[in-house]
C-alpha cells in the first residue's frame, strides 16, 4: 500500500492503495466516482476512458502509481453543470439506450474535439474507434459529435 | 370513448396503497431489509397522494409515475410511463419517473424479454392510468358538486365549462386517493392520443451522460465488501478442491469460500440456466483486490460426469433434466451437425405431399446455413448488490426477470420469499442474457455468509466463458421446381446444438402447398438461452437468404417472389396454424421497396432484401452495400416495420437502428467457438464486436401508419439483417454466403474485414 495524491476534476485527493492498482478501480471503489465504468480491464473497449492532462485514456489499465501530477478529468468532472456542448449533444441525439458505455464514449469525443475541433468523418472513426457500443447507437453517437464540434 | 372492465380489485387496490411510500424512499428504506412498518408510513411526504400502483400525485400538481419493468436499453422507462401519461391526462412536463422495485402484489408481469413489454403492458397501463384520472374527475365532481360527465381534462387540468370551475389534479389529489375506484373506465380514442406517438427523451438521460450512479455496478453502501468468483476453466469440468491459504494473506482478502447455488431437492425453473453450480468465492476490500487473488488462487477441477436435475414443468409437474459430460470442440460441433442434416427428423410440419413432389421435380436447389454461439457480451458484466442479515434480504442487481429468480433465491438462501426484496438496477444492456439471474443468487449467498453487504462482479472474462449463449445452428433448405421453374414444394430440415432454431408455422409455411418442416437438436453441457430474438435470428438469416437464391433460379425479383407468396397465403393459405398476418408482412415489403427506392438501383451499389416476422411485428429491410479500397462497406440500410402503434418513436427509431448494427456486427465477425469445453475467446482483444467506422453511414427505420395495438420492437428488427447483408454481399463479390460470420470468407476472397 502506498499514498498517492491524485488531480482529479481540479481537486486534490488522496488515497492509499496498492501501487498497482488501476486509475479505474480507484475512482470507482475508493473514491466514489463510478461515472467511469469497467468493462473489459484490458484496454479494448473504451469503457473507462477518462482524460489524462486532456488526453483519453483508459484508466482500467493505468496503475495509480504511473499518474504523478497529471491531472484527471472523469465524466463527473467534465463540466460543472452537465453542460459541456458534448454531453449537450448526447441529450439532443437522445443517444443512449442502455447507457452504460456513454460516459466513455463521451469522454472519447471530448478529448477528440478539444484537439480537433473540426474533424472529418475518418478523424471520428478514428477516435472513437476504442469505444463499443453494444447496443449499437454509433450513428447517434457520430451525429452527436458533428453536433458538439459545431457549438463549441 | 371506449371502455373497459376494470380487474383490478379494490381492496388489493387499497392494501398496496397503504404499503406505498413510493419510490426512493420505498426502496431505500427497504435496503435496511425490512418493510415500512405503519408508524413510518405515517411519517412519510403527506403531499404525494397515491392513486394507484403506478402512479401518485402531488398537491402541486406534480405526477409521480412507476416504470414497473427493469429497463436494459430498451427506453421502456420512457415509454411505459408515457402510456400512463397518456391515459392520465397529464403534461408530460409535470412527469417524474421512478424505477419501481420488484412488486408483484402490486405490478403486472415485471419481465423484461420477448419485446412484450409494451405488448403485454399496453391495457394495464393504460387502465391505471385511465383510472386514476376516472378518480380525479370524481373528486372534482364531488367537490363542485356537478356531474362527472361534465367534467373534461386536459394536460393535468380539470374543468367544468358550464359553471367555470377549473382546477389542476394536485389540487384534487386527496380527495381523489379515497375514493371508491370505478368498475369501468373510460379509454382514450386513439386519435385524442397526444403523448403516445410524440417524442420523448429519454427519462435518464441527463443522469447518463453526467455519470450518475444508476447501474447495480454503482451501487455502495457503508461496510459493504467486495467478491469476486472463481469459476471452472471449461464446460464439462466442476470443482474439485482449492487451497484457501494460496490466497489469504494477500492485500485486502478476507475470505475465501465455495457456495452451491441449488439445493438436492430443488426443482429448477426454465430461467435456472447456470453453468457452473458450484464456484468460489473471493471477499475482500475491493474489486482490484479480489480480482488479484482470483488470479492466485490455487485450485483444482476435475471432469464432470454426467448429472440430471429435476426441472420444474411450466404448467406443474416436473421432468429430469440430463447434463451431458465431455469436454466439447466446435470442430466435432460442426462433425455432428453435419451428420444430423443427413439423418430424418422429427416433421414439426406436413402439407400435402412434399416427398412426392420432390420426386417429380426438374431441379431441386439445396442449401445449408450454420452460424456459431454467440456470447451475449453485455458492457456491464453481471454483477449484483446484496446485503443479507439473519432471514432479511435484500438485492439489488440487474435482471431482467425478477419474478423468476426469486423462487432460486428462496431455496438457496432457506429466507422466506416475503423476506427477499429484490430491487431493479437500471442494465448496461440485457439481449437475453439477464433472464439468467443467477449473479443474483451468487451475491446473495456470499452476502448470508459474511452476514455483511457485498458486490458481486463478474470480470469480462467470468462474463464471456460463463455460457447461457446463444446456441449453434444450422438449417437445410431445399426447393423443388418443375421444367418451367414452378415451385412445387419446400423443405426445412434445421437443428442446433442443443436446440432447434425452427418455428413450425412460420413463413413461408401456408404459402406453398406441399410443405415439410423437420427439427433435430443434440445435446450438450453449453449452456444456452434467450438471445435477441431467439431461434429466429438464425433461421431468419437462412430462410431468407434462401428465399433470395431461390428467387434467382426462378428468376423473379425477390421482394416480388416473397409478396406472390404471401399473396398466396393471404387469399388461400395451406393449413391451419400460420403464425403470421400476411397482408402485414407484404405490407413491410411494400414499405422498404418504396422507401429504399428498390426499383431504381444505384451504380456501385448491390443491394440485399430480407423480410421477417418475430414477436408480434413485421419487419423488412434493404441493406446497400459497397466495396471501397477492397473492403465490403454496408453504406445505407432501410427497415420497414409493423409494429402497430409506435409510443416514442424516435427513441424507437434507435432501438431500431441498434439492431440493425447489432445484426451488421453479428453477421460479420460474431462467433464464439470452443477448445476442450473452454471458450476461446475471453474478451475483447479476440471477441470482435462492430466497432463506429463499421456501423452504416445511414440507417433508415421506417414505421407503418395504423391503428394495431403495440407490438415487440426491441428484437424484430435483429434476425432479418443477417439475410439482407448476405444478400447483398452475394451482389458485391458474386459469391454467397451460407455460414456466419462473413468476415473469415470475406477475408478468403481477398476482401479487407
Amino acid at each position: 500500500m502506498a499514498i498517492f495524491n491524485l488531480n482529479i476534476n481540479g481537486k486534490s485527493m488522496q488515497v492509499d492503495v496498492d501501487p498497482a492498482t488501476p486509475v479505474l478501480w480507484v475512482l470507482r471503489d475508493h473514491l466514489d466516482l463510478v461515472g467511469t465504468k469497467y468493462g473489459c480491464g484490458v484496454a479494448a473497449c473504451g469503457a473507462c476512458t477518462i482524460h489524462l492532462d486532456g488526453n483519453a485514456v483508459r484508466s482500467c489499465v493505468m496503475p495509480v502509481s504511473s499518474v504523478g501530477g497529471s491531472k484527471i478529468t472523469t465524466i463527473e468532472g467534465l463540466s460543472e453543470n452537465g453542460d459541456h456542448p458534448v454531453q449537450k449533444a448526447w441529450l439532443e441525439h437522445d443517444v443512449p439506450q442502455c447507457g452504460y458505455c456513454q460516459a466513455g464514449q463521451i469522454m472519447s469525443a471530448s478529448a477528440l474535439l478539444s484537439n480537433n475541433p473540426n474533424p472529418s468523418e475518418e478523424d471520428i472513426d478514428n477516435a472513437m474507434n476504442g469505444n463499443i457500443c453494444r447496443c449499437g447507437t454509433y450513428l447517434r453517437i457520430k451525429a452527436a459529435v458533428k453536433t458538439a464540434a459545431q457549438n463549441l | 370513448m371506449a371502455t373497459l372492465d376494470k380487474k383490478l380489485d379494490r381492496r388489493s387496490f387499497l392494501k398496496v396503497s397503504a404499503l406505498a411510500g413510493g419510490g426512493m424512499v420505498l426502496s431505500f428504506s427497504w435496503l435496511a431489509g425490512c418493510k415500512p412498518t405503519e408508524e413510518e408510513m405515517i411519517g412519510l411526504p403527506k403531499e404525494w397522494f397515491e392513486l394507484n400502483s403506478y402512479i401518485k400525485i402531488g398537491e402541486n400538481g406534480a405526477v409521480t409515475l412507476y416504470s414497473p419493468n427493469p429497463e436494459f436499453g430498451s427506453n421502456v422507462k420512457t415509454s411505459m410511463p408515457m402510456i400512463l401519461a397518456e391515459e392520465l391526462d397529464t403534461d408530460w412536463k409535470n412527469v417524474f419517473v421512478e424505477q419501481a422495485d420488484f412488486f408483484p402484489q402490486r405490478f403486472d408481469r415485471q419481465f423484461t424479454g420477448g419485446s412484450q413489454g409494451i405488448r403485454q403492458g399496453w391495457t394495464p397501463l393504460r387502465t391505471a392510468g385511465a383510472t386514476a384520472r376516472a378518480l380525479l374527475v370524481a373528486a372534482a365532481a364531488q367537490t363542485w358538486n356537478v356531474l362527472a360527465s361534465e367534467i373534461t381534462t386536459a394536460a393535468g387540468k380539470l374543468e367544468h365549462k358550464a359553471s367555470g370551475k377549473k382546477a389542476h389534479y394536485g389540487e384534487m389529489a386527496s380527495l381523489a386517493a379515497t375514493l371508491e375506484v370505478p368498475e369501468e373506465v373510460p379509454l382514450k380514442e386513439i386519435k385524442s392520443f397526444k403523448i403516445i406517438g410524440t417524442s420523448k427523451r429519454n427519462v435518464d438521460g441527463e443522469k447518463i451522460v453526467t455519470g450518475k450512479p444508476l447501474f447495480a455496478i454503482d451501487h455502495k453502501v457503508e461496510g459493504m465488501k467486495y467478491a469476486a468468483l472463481v469459476m471452472p476453466p471449461a464446460f464439462g469440468m466442476r470443482l474439485k478442491s482449492f487451497d484457501k491459504s494460496s490466497v489469504t494473506g494477500m492485500s485486502g482478502i478476507m475470505d475465501v469460500f465455495p457456495i452451491s447455488l441449488f439445493k438436492e431437492d430443488y426443482a429448477r425453473n426454465f430461467f435456472d440456466t447456470t453453468t457452473f453450480p458450484e464456484v468460489v468465492a473471493i471477499v475482500g476490500n475491493s474489486t482490484w483486490e479480489v480480482m488479484q487473488a482470483k488470479k492466485n488462487l490455487n485450485v483444482e477441477w476435475e471432469k464432470a460426469p454426467e448429472s440430471s436435475f429435476t426441472l420444474a414443468g411450466r404448467g406443474g409437474g416436473t421432468s429430469t433434466a440430463t447434463i451431458p459430460s465431455g469436454l466439447e470442440n466446435t470442430l466435432s460441433h460442426k462433425a455432428r451437425m453435419a451428420e444430423y442434416i443427413q439423418k430424418p427428423g422429427n416433421v414439426v410440419r406436413r402439407d400435402g405431399d412434399p416427398e412426392g413432389a420432390f420426386k417429380k421435380a426438374a431441379k431441386v436447389l439445396e442449401r445449408t446455413y450454420t452460424a456459431p454461439f454467440l456470447a451475449h457480451n453485455t458492457m456491464e458484466p453481471m454483477n449484483c448488490f446484496a446485503d443479507v442479515k439473519g432471514d432479511k434480504a435484500v438485492v439489488y442487481g440487474p435482471t431482467q426477470a425478477p419474478e423468476f429468480i426469486m423462487g432460486t433465491l428462496v431455496q438457496a438462501l432457506g429466507i422466506p420469499r416475503e423476506n427477499i426484496q429484490i430491487n431493479l438496477a437500471r442494465m448496461g444492456g440485457g439481449f437475453g442474457r439477464r433472464a439468467y439471474s443467477h449473479h443474483m443468487v451468487e451475491a446473495a449467498l456470499i452476502s448470508q455468509k459474511i452476514q455483511a453487504p457485498v458486490k458481486l462482479v463478474y470480470t469480462r472474462e467470468d462474463d464471456m466463458s460463463a455460457g447461457v449463449y446463444r446456441p449453434t445452428y444450422s438449417a437445410t433448405y431445399r426447393a423443388a421446381l418443375d421444367e418451367n421453374n414452378n415451385l412445387l414444394a419446400f423443405h426445412v430440415k434445421a437443428g442446433g446444438i442443443p436446440e432447434t432454431p425452427l418455428h413450425a408455422n412460420r413463413f413461408p409455411a401456408g404459402a406453398i402447398d406441399n410443405y415439410l418442416a423437420e427439427a433435430w437438436d443434440i445435446p450438450s453441457n453449453i449452456t444456452i438461452g434467450a438471445f435477441r430474438a431467439p431461434r429466429s435470428n438464425f433461421i431468419a438469416g437462412a430462410e431468407q437468404s434462401f428465399l433470395d437464391e431461390l428467387a434467382e433460379e426462378m428468376g423473379k425479383d425477390p421482394i416480388e417472389f416473397r409478396l406472390e407468396l404471401l399473396k398466396r397465403a393471404e387469399t388461400n393459405p395451406v393449413g391451419e396454424n400460420n403464425d403470421y398476418d400476411a397482408k402485414r408482412y407484404a405490407g413491410v415489403l411494400e414499405l422498404v421497396r418504396e422507401k429504399s427506392n428498390w426499383n431504381t438501383p444505384q451504380a456501385n451499389v448491390s443491394r440485399g432484401v430480407s423480410a421477417y416476422f418475430c414477436h408480434n411485428s413485421y419487419v423488412a429491410e434493404v441493406v446497400d452495400t459497397v466495396i471501397k479500397d477492397n473492403q465490403p462497406v454496408v453504406e445505407s440500410v432501410y427497415a420497414a416495420v409493423d409494429c402497430g402503434i409506435v409510443i416514442n418513436p424516435d427513441a424507437a427509431r434507435n432501438m431500431g437502428e441498434g439492431a440493425v448494427v447489432d445484426g451488421i456486427g453479428n453477421a460479420f465477425f460474431g462467433e464464439l467457438t470452443f477448445d476442450n469445453g473452454a471458450p476461446s475467446k475471453r474478451n475483447f482483444d479476440k471477441y470482435r464486436m462492430i466497432r463506429i467506422g463499421e456501423a452504416p453511414k445511414k440507417i433508415e427505420v421506417h414505421f407503418v401508419e395504423n391503428n394495431e395495438d403495440p407490438t415487440g420492437l426491441g428484437e424484430p428488427l435483429f434476425p432479418p439483417v443477417f439475410a439482407a447483408v448476405a444478400n447483398s454481399l452475394y451482389k458485391a463479390t458474386g459469391k454467397r454466403y451460407y455460414e456466419q460470420p462473413f468476415a473469415p470468407q470475406l477475408e478468403m476472397q481477398n476482401l479487407r474485414m
